[in-house]
């Protein structure tokens, strides 16, 4: 117990008391505590465990330089797991629970952990679970590591709002540079925005009395005033966490527990960095110990919270500014011992409390230690923008170099003190006039600590890494500082090594006898302080993310009583009706007996029209599309460069310089996409033109013996005998006076009619088919009713039948990489090394008795050879055929096994089972129907 | 995020584009003897500058391409022009 609250300092609200729990214990705070100042106000001493050794850990700092105090947080049922203490605002009621502690971070029962901190150096993991498997340790092992658990409940209406924003300069940091800056830009008649991810503005002032001759708080008012009026903007509780590409900055800014903080992306002419500075800990031995604090942020506990850290006080520090800090503390009325940090021989004293110090052999009573071994300018941003850091010895510190003109850097992040000093450079920043040189008034003396001391000395006070394990990371030859990272998990705690980085690559330096600039810092990359994911995602949600493309007969598919399912992107009826397996084979039994009729409208209807139709189609498709006559159609496979089939679809010639491609409905844009391509790249874009007319055209297509007496109730203008219009033509004619086009294709095998109208007018074709097909005993079939008929005569799905290996020649379409003469996209492709081999994956049929069940889609075609399983293949396409009388499915199999009539082993989840290789074709293998 | 000019569109955000390959890049003429060599060299072969890049970008909301030279270092946008046979 020795933190304690005065009156006389902080910018809490007094008169709003708040009360909260933390480990089932409560206590009191006021508005504007963290819930790190709240609870040192209370006396509490362990606010949490380390990582690894569960060791008990006070709050080192008192803003996002702290990686201790991390909390699980209840509020009105919404549980957050992983909330920094340090940087999250104290709400009336919240319930507060040590993570990675139990029962309580102060008597945890992984403690005892600590005793054999000897055995659990850097490696450990690595070197001793590896005997005889990795795996057999992984589960155990994972449950122990983590900190906070998630509850499982969704929390409502979290979602973040994604705004996009720009500014002529933004200013990150509201403290005296940062509002010196924005408020000179903003009268200068900038675009202003500030940000700061205090909720209130003035970073570190308020540790001073007086600013420019004012009291501190009265200076960030007029600040604060004086920017609102020049029409500058400011934005509290944000934080800017990244530079991103082409001076994209990402703020995230925090609307209170339980709500999703917004993203805000913003574009900047200029940025002026005012980020401040963290102090550097001092390494020594048990310095992770509670009490043991940053002295800048127990500063801050005293100016922000009116907090006082302990009541005996111990400053060790190696810095110039160290009296501006010790008089903060001791104008709140502290006992205040200020030492001179010189040899890292100093070992605080206590368990869960300092007691004292060790220094040089001599004892210092005190329940507190400050410290700081130089203060350490925040450049995050300035390094993910790309600006350079030079190593400043009289600093002993990164300070930036050179770096991305529209970014500055000033106050004391630039290495810049005092108030005078701060303000001429931030208006010299902004006005654009000289700025002066650093002075060299701050100087910082390195104490590096000794590796070869038997004291435990804590460097990354999360990830417990103790200047031992850089040590012994060191003798394993872990001397990149990116190795050292990943080996020691050195900075990869949630405060990504603000504290520790630097102190553990100044101890390398040390080990290896080099300057500290050689080597090097680890990557800075966003973001700077841990966001939620829900940022990114914003509104990018369900429908929103992901829309469905629908239907103009959604309605009437609906009423009919459709079951609406996803297909290609597609919301179509899956099937019509309640109980799926018996509709299904209901609609296509009924669509071989009588006929079916479905929506087909989502089918591609690309135009491609122009004096060099005929060449570029024949170019694009892998079947000569130069001879196919106007009013004729033919079936053909677009490829890949690289000679995959990329679609399949029927083309229809409209006249010599006029094709319409009705690709497969899921692959309308790749096929756009595909077309505009070669148009562009290869071809002359004024001689050629795509325009994807697929929904301006909607197409209901009729299929079985009855479609023709269907069709010709609807449809006038166009005979439609067999002699007349046969298979793969198409025609134009007449519904009520509306123009329709009837193509002569056939996706079930059927005598099909695909009957296409002006989108506006389908509802009254798809009525109209309906009445007719009604008198037939005809119905309308969804998906899944197709998709068995299709799968009966073997026709394919591309992307479903093929993979990104299938050619053309696979599914036995060999001809034109034999015969076609003009150029075509793949071609050079099918005539590989790969392309001929024999053991190529061919289509093929896999027969089953009739009362077995479907081969299971995906399951694989064995062989066994000296006990080895080698797969051959996979089923692609698997069904109950009611036509048929027995299951039947498609694969694609290594040719070597495709003979007629042959047995092979299916094996699918740990079961065998047995197939025949068949023709794909398992219905009318002679055609007999299509062409009726 | 980068922002690349799209000559028809403006300014639009790099999610909005697609890469399409190296500028200059010919295909073969298949109707022709093609060596193995060449053809693999054709399809997987990307120049990979670091520095001055020259590259066939389609801005995927107009569905136009364009020819644009970048600092793959900097990031900066160096040039954008129309894409057209011939003219590059």
């Amino acid at each position: 117990m020795s933190g304690y609250r005065i009156e006389t300092a902080g910018r809490v609200n007094r008169a709003a008391p708040l009360t909260f729990t933390f480990d089932g214990v409560g206590y009191s705070g006021f508005e504007g505590d963290t819930l790190v100042s709240a609870l040192l106000a209370n006396g509490v001493d362990v606010l949490g465990r380390s990582f690894k050794y569960h060791r008990p850990r006070g709050a080192w700092g008192a803003w996002f330089d702290d990686p201790n105090a991390v909390f699980s947080v209840r509020l009105n049922g919404v549980e957050m797991p992983n909330m920094i203490g340090a940087t999250t605002p104290l709400e009336d009621g919240m319930e507060l629970r040590a993570v990675n502690a139990f029962p309580t971070a102060k008597s945890d029962i992984k403690g005892a952990l600590d005793l054999f901190n000897r055995f659990l150096g850097a490696g450990f993991y690595y070197k001793t679970f590896m005997w005889p498997d990795w795996h057999l340790f992984e589960h155990p092992i994972r449950k122990m590591a983590g900190l906070g658990a998630l509850d499982g409940k969704v929390i409502e209406d979290f979602e973040s709002d994604q705004i996009h924003d720009r500014c002529d300069l933004l200013v990150v940091g509201g403290g005296v540079s940062g509002l010196t800056a924005a408020r000179t830009a903003a009268e200068a008649g900038q675009n202003v925005v500030l940000v700061d991810d205090h909720a209130e503005l003035g970073g570190t002032a308020f540790q001073r009395q007086l600013i420019d001759g004012v009291a501190a708080a009265d200076w960030v008012g007029q600040q604060v005033a004086a920017i609102t009026a020049a029409g500058g903007r400011m934005m509290a509780n944000a934080t800017a966490f990244g530079v991103f590409d082409h001076k994209l900055v990402g703020i995230v800014q925090n609307k209170g527990f339980g709500r999703a903080p917004d993203l805000t992306r913003m574009r900047a002419k200029r940025m002026v960095i005012a980020s401040g500075v963290i102090d550097r800990p001092l390494t020594f031995g048990n310095n992770d110990r509670p009490g043991v604090m940053s002295l800048n942020g127990a500063a801050e506990l005293v100016a922000r919270y009116g907090v006082v850290a302990g009541k005996k006080i111990a400053i060790l520090s190696s810095h110039s500014e160290v009296d501006h800090y010790a008089s903060v503390l001791r104008d709140a009325g502290g006992d205040v011992e200020v030492i001179e940090a010189r040899s890292t021989n100093i070992q605080a004293l206590g368990k869960k409390r300092v007691n004292g110090l060790k220094l040089d052999g001599r004892r210092v009573a005190c329940d507190t230690i400050l410290t700081s071994a130089g203060l350490a300018p925040v450049l995050h941003l300035w390094r993910h923008a790309g600006g350079k850091l030079d190593w400043s010895e009289t600093a002993n510190a990164f300070l930036p170099a050179a770096g991305p003109d529209w970014i500055s850097v000033t106050g004391s992040a630039n290495g810049i003190f005092g108030v005078e000093a701060k303000l001429a450079d931030v208006r010299a920043v902004v006005l654009g006039s000289d700025r002066q040189a650093r002075t060299a008034s701050y100087k910082a003396t390195p104490v590096t600590p000794d590796p070869d001391s038997k004291l435990r000395q804590w460097v990354d006070f999360q990830h417990d890494v103790t200047v031992k394990d850089i040590a012994l990371a060191k003798r394993e030859n872990y001397v990149s500082v990116e190795h050292l990272k990943r080996y020691t998990t050195l900075g990869m705690a949630n405060d990504q090594g603000k504290t520790s980085n630097v102190p553990a690559l100044s101890l390398m330096a040390k080990l290896q006898n080099k300057p500290v600039p050689e080597v090097g810092t680890t990557t800075f990359r966003p973001p700077f302080v841990p966001v939620p994911l829900e940022i990114y995602r914003g509104a990018h949600r369900q429908q929103q993310f992901h829309p469905v493309k629908r239907l103009s007969l959604e309605a009437q598919h609906r009423a009919a009583g459709a079951a609406l399912g996803e297909y290609g992107g597609w919301l179509r009826p899956a099937w019509y009706g309640d109980k799926e397996a018996d509709t299904v084979k209901v609609e296509a039994k009924r669509a071989r007996e009588t006929a079916g009729f479905f929506d087909a409208s989502p089918l591609g209807k690309i135009e491609v029209m122009g004096p060099d139709a005929e060449a570029f189609m024949n170019f694009i498709y892998y079947n000569n599309m130069a001879t196919l006559k106007p009013g004729f159609i033919r079936y053909g496979f677009v490829l890949t460069e690289r000679g995959a089939v990329f679609d399949d679809g029927v083309v229809a010639r409209f006249d010599q310089n006029r094709y319409v491609i009705s690709c497969s409905s899921s692959h309308v844009e790749g096929m756009s996409g595909l077309l505009e391509a070669w148009r562009q790249d290869g071809n002359d874009p004024d001689r050629v033109f795509v325009h994807d007319t697929t929904h301006h055209w909607s197409t209901v297509t009729v299929t079985g013996p009855k479609a023709r007496d269907i069709v010709g109730a609807v449809v006038s203008g166009i005979d439609l005998s067999a002699e007349a219009f046969p298979h793969m033509q198409f025609r134009l004619g007449q519904m009520n006076g509306i123009e329709v086009r009837v193509a002569r294709v056939s996706f079930t095998g059927d005598l099909s009619f695909e009957i296409s109208i002006e989108t506006g007018k389908v509802a009254e074709l798809w009525q109209a088919v309906s009445d007719a097909a009604k008198a037939h005993g005809a119905g309308p079939m969804g998906m899944e009713a197709l998709a068995i008929l299709r799968a009966e005569k073997g026709y394919i799905v591309v992307g479903k039948d093929t993979d990104g290996e299938t050619m053309p020649h696979d599914l036995g379409f060999g001809a034109p990489r034999l015969k076609k003469k003009a150029a075509f996209v793949g071609d050079r492709s099918l005539h590989t090394e790969n392309a001929n081999r024999e053991d190529r994956k061919l289509l093929t049929g896999l027969a089953v008795s009739a009362g077995e069940t479907p081969l299971p889609e995906g399951a694989h075609i064995v062989s066994r050879q000296n006990g080895k399983m080698k797969s051959h293949g996979f089923v692609t396409s698997s069904y109950d055929s009611p036509n048929t009388g027995a299951p039947i499915a498609m694969a694609l199999v290594d040719a070597t096994l495709v003979k007629d009539g042959a047995k092979v082993e299916i094996f699918h989840l740990g079961a065998s089972r047995h197939a025949t290789i068949a023709s794909p074709v398992f219905y009318d293998q002679q055609g007999d129907r299509l062409n009726a | 995020m980068q922002r690349f000019p799209c000559p028809f569109c403006g300014l639009r955000d790099e999610t909005e584009f697609f890469y399409a390959g190296d500028l200059g890049k010919v295909r073969p003429d298949t109707t022709q003897p093609v060596s193995d060599e060449e053809w693999s060299a054709y399809l997987n072969d990307y120049a990979n500058v670091k520095g001055r890049a020259k590259e066939v970008w389609v801005h995927t909301a107009c569905q136009e391409y364009l020819a644009l030279e970048r600092d793959t270092v900097t990031m900066d946008v160096l040039s954008v022009t129309q894409f057209r046979k011939g003219e590059i």
